[in-house]
């Protein structure tokens, strides 16, 4: 059920969550989470179809916040959706006029009682996210520097204001490749002397991993520009031999290990809910992320 | 071995993912292997979880080539599967499958067995970790057990070796023991796994997160404020295939002894120092070293068979005229049993155990219903409608949490009627529940000390249970119920006895 409003404010669309709800036959709330996600009219539907995906695995109140034009009076409006093949509920709030400046006012009474809120913003972040306004009400905050014009930049600038609880999904984006490596080491406990990354420019997934390898290594690695803009391979060299894992095509890469043979296994890219879903699995701030955005930021000064 | 610098206990986002190891799989071609233990591979790898080089050696009678086996592993992958189906996670998992045919008394055979082991030691880079997953009848362990001692595929200078056995643990306490014997000859306790697929890891930390994570529950978890604790294990269907194993069976000694026993000891137990295998299994030894069948078994145990009847809006055929079943079998498909449990925390407070087949619908249970109210405000009247308050840990389907309590009717009228609060596992995370399977195969692969019981456990459910199947087997007749239906009459009269009635799971 959808229920449209016009120049409303928080507690009609309160009222209306709950009309929408029992209209749906189940006025029980099962939801473990608020997802703020603000961005703008351009990226609003793709945005908001990636938090409804997500929400079918991962019951949650979906809040959609546009920050209109700030110039003129204020008004808002809301559409409210309750069901239809996601298991949350979604607002959308379209926010113009002085409220611009006073979002977090109308998303304030709308957040899921003592449920943690998180925020995304699919596209350019505010400059500081956990002092933004509406970042402030969220226990993390989700930043993709992937989306952005100036990828590196971006996830520079998300580094250095970084406060617990934020992370860039390039840095999920990087799991993967996280998770390959460590289980090459797993097999391969020789020292590790050095190694090579090599990328396209402007990746700061690439940034990432060449900042944890660094940091947790304690080496420095080699960066080489690749052709294409993804990863293409990681060699790290240790004392009986080098580790390689290089991209073959989108969905898998090849694997050698010293002292086994090599072999082609699954390397894939992961759609935005899906790591979104995998963000969403920790709720605490992450360790690894800021030693390696630390490690990042001391490199590059 | 050093530790690899990559890994960080605080860096939840890397999954752990096993060293190169090969499974080996007596029994690949049953109904087991097919329907869960390869769906549960394929997931594993499909979910990044199986090392790059893992390998999957199936061991059985047909006469196939590797390239034929590959295709009915991909089959039964494709068919039971749980995540989405991969043709590149399949690749890579298929380069690692072999196959060797043959008797489990031929040399020969085993031979193979031991080529093909070094091999994928050499081209997969197993590493010499190999484990053995016994998916075949306990009576074929004693000689699968003996060839893996004989042919030396125990011990190996590098790499390690495990095994995993299914239940039925033996089918008294006398063939446990003898069970046990046979397998600590070859294999040390610690690599002994031992899998109750109704019971997942997944459950069981879900039930020790519930009871010893929360300060509410616990000051409520004695015999002050519990009446009394029901645990059901209920299945729709029939034994269907299985009649070879279940009629000497029954289903007390198929369910009871081990899944409802170690259920059981999970509710009842204290709380462990530590939560680490053997604090675990010492605290739930105690409860099941104190516990005993209720004295008077002709009143506190029921046992019957379900007869022909519509089930489900199915017309289905009773336990006697089931394929393979012999005529006049007194096997039992319904047991139910009072255990009681002499500790401080639980004297006089009944566990209720009960299972079968054919029963109106498949539903796996722990209710802990509490004592009343010691006095009520409100009228006779007013709280006709109110039962005794519980506390339901639903295992499967849907597992999950419900409490039942009593709560105003809307109106003028003052009415007290019970009601249910639902908490359920799939609705509250992103992941749903890996299969038990997933779980332990996972747990076999990184070594990790398994929650599952050790033969101590085993013999000491076998004490509970054996003087129940000893009086039982006095009986001449057997009670009935008809499919589709939640028990017999004895049943019942059984709960009556004790003034209580089971609860409609």
């Amino acid at each position: 059920m959808e229920i449209a409003l016009e120049k409303t404010n928080s507690s009609d669309i309160a009222k209306a969550l709950v009309k929408a709800r029992s209209a749906a036959g189940s006025p029980a709330m099962d939801m473990v989470l608020t997802l703020l996600v603000v961005t703008d009219d351009d990226n609003v539907s793709e945005a908001l179809k990636t938090a409804t995906t997500l929400s079918r695995e991962h019951p949650s109140r979906v809040i959609g916040v546009i920050l209109g034009d700030g110039r003129g009076t204020a008004t808002l409006n809301a559409k409210v959706r309750v069901g239809e093949s996601s298991s949350g509920e979604s607002i959308l709030l379209r926010i113009s006029g002085e409220l611009t400046q006073h979002a977090e006012s109308v998303v304030l009474p709308l957040l899921l009682p003592d449920s943690p809120v998180v925020v995304w913003w699919p596209g350019k972040p505010p400059a500081v996210p956990s002092q933004d306004a509406i970042g402030q009400l969220a226990r993390r905050r989700l930043t993709d520097a992937e989306a952005t014009d100036s990828p590196i930049r971006s996830l520079k600038a998300v580094a250095r204001s970084y406060s617990p609880g934020d992370t860039d999904l390039s840095w999920t984006r990087l799991t993967p490749w996280r998770a390959l490596l460590a289980a090459a080491l797993d097999q391969s406990p020789g020292t590790v002397t050095g190694g090579t990354v090599v990328a396209g420019s402007g990746n700061p997934a690439a940034a990432l991993l060449v900042a944890w390898l660094e940091s947790r290594l304690g080496i420095s690695i080699t960066t080489r520009r690749s052709d294409t803009p993804q990863i293409a391979s990681v060699v790290l060299r240790t004392d009986d031999g080098d580790v390689l894992i290089e991209r073959l095509d989108a969905t898998s890469c090849h694997f050698s290990v010293p002292g086994s043979s090599p072999r082609e296994v699954p390397l894939g890219a992961r759609s935005l809910a899906e790591l979104l879903a995998e963000d969403l699995r920790r709720l605490d701030a992450d360790d690894i992320y800021q030693e390696t955005i630390q490690h990042m930021l001391q490199e590059s000064s | 071995m050093t530790e690899n610098p990559l890994r960080d206990a605080r860096d939840r986002r890397l999954p752990r993912i096993a060293g190169p190891c090969s499974l080996i799989m007596f029994g690949v071609t049953g109904d087991l292997a097919k329907k869960k233990l390869i769906p549960a591979v394929y997931d594993l790898a499909n979910r990044g979880l199986l090392p790059p080089g893992f390998a999957l050696v199936g061991f059985a009678r047909q006469d196939f080539g590797t390239e034929s086996f590959a295709k009915l592993i991909k089959q039964a992958a494709k068919d039971g599967a749980r995540t989405p189906w991969s043709e590149t996670v399949w690749k890579q998992l298929a380069a690692g499958i072999r196959f060797v045919p043959g008797e489990f008394d031929d040399d020969t055979a085993w031979e193979t067995l031991a080529d093909t082991m070094a091999e994928l030691d050499e081209l997969q880079g197993t590493g010499g970790n190999h484990a053995f997953y016994l998916s075949i009848p306990p009576g074929l362990f004693p000689v699968v057990v003996s060839q893996i001692k004989k042919h030396g595929l125990a011990e190996s200078s590098r790499g390690w070796r495990r095994v995993v056995i299914e239940k039925p643990f033996g089918h008294d306490l006398a063939s446990a023991e003898e069970l046990n014997r046979i397998v600590a000859d070859v294999f040390a306790s610690e690599s002994v796994f031992r899998i109750d697929h109704y019971l997942g890891k997944e459950t069981v930390q879900n039930i020790l997160a519930f009871r010893f994570a929360n300060g509410m529950f616990e000051p409520i978890w004695n015999n002050h404020y519990v009446d009394h604790v029901q645990i059901t294990m209920a299945e729709d269907i029939g034994i269907g295939s299985r009649a070879g194993y279940y009629d000497g069976i029954g289903a007390a000694r198929d369910v009871i002894q081990n899944h409802l026993l170690q259920l059981m000891a999970l509710i009842a137990m204290e709380e462990p120092v530590s939560f680490n295998a053997s604090s675990l299994r010492l605290e739930k030894q105690k409860i099941l070293a104190n516990a005993r069948p209720a004295a008077r078994m002709d009143l506190h145990t029921a046992q019957a068979q379900y007869v022909a009847g519509w089930a489900g809006g199915e017309k289905v055929r009773g336990y006697l005229e089931e394929d393979g079943v012999p005529d006049g079998s007194r096997a039992e498909t319904y047991a139910a049993i009072r255990v009681d449990v002499s500790t401080r925390r639980w004297a006089g407070v009944p566990f209720y155990l009960r299972t079968g087949k054919r029963l109106g619908r498949r539903v796996t249970e722990v209710a802990v219903i509490f004592k009343r109210a010691p006095h009520q405000p409100f009228s006779k009247n007013d709280i006709e409608e109110l039962g005794q308050n519980a506390l339901v840990m639903r295992i499967q389907p849907d597992e999950g949490v419900t409490l039942r309590f009593g709560a105003k009717v809307p109106g003028t009228t003052m009415e007290i009627r019970d009601v249910n609060m639902d908490f359920a596992y799939g609705g509250a995370f992103v992941e749903s529940s890996p299969e038990a399977y997933e779980r332990l195969i996972l747990d076999v692969l990184l070594g990790d000390p398994p929650l599952f019981p050790q033969h101590e456990e085993v013999e000491l459910a076998w004490k509970i249970l054996d003087p129940v199947i000893e009086h039982w087997r006095k009986d001449t007749t057997i009670d009935t119920y008809p499919s589709g239906t939640w028990g017999p009459p004895s049943a019942d009269a059984m709960m009556a006895h004790d003034g209580r009635t089971w609860r409609r799971p």
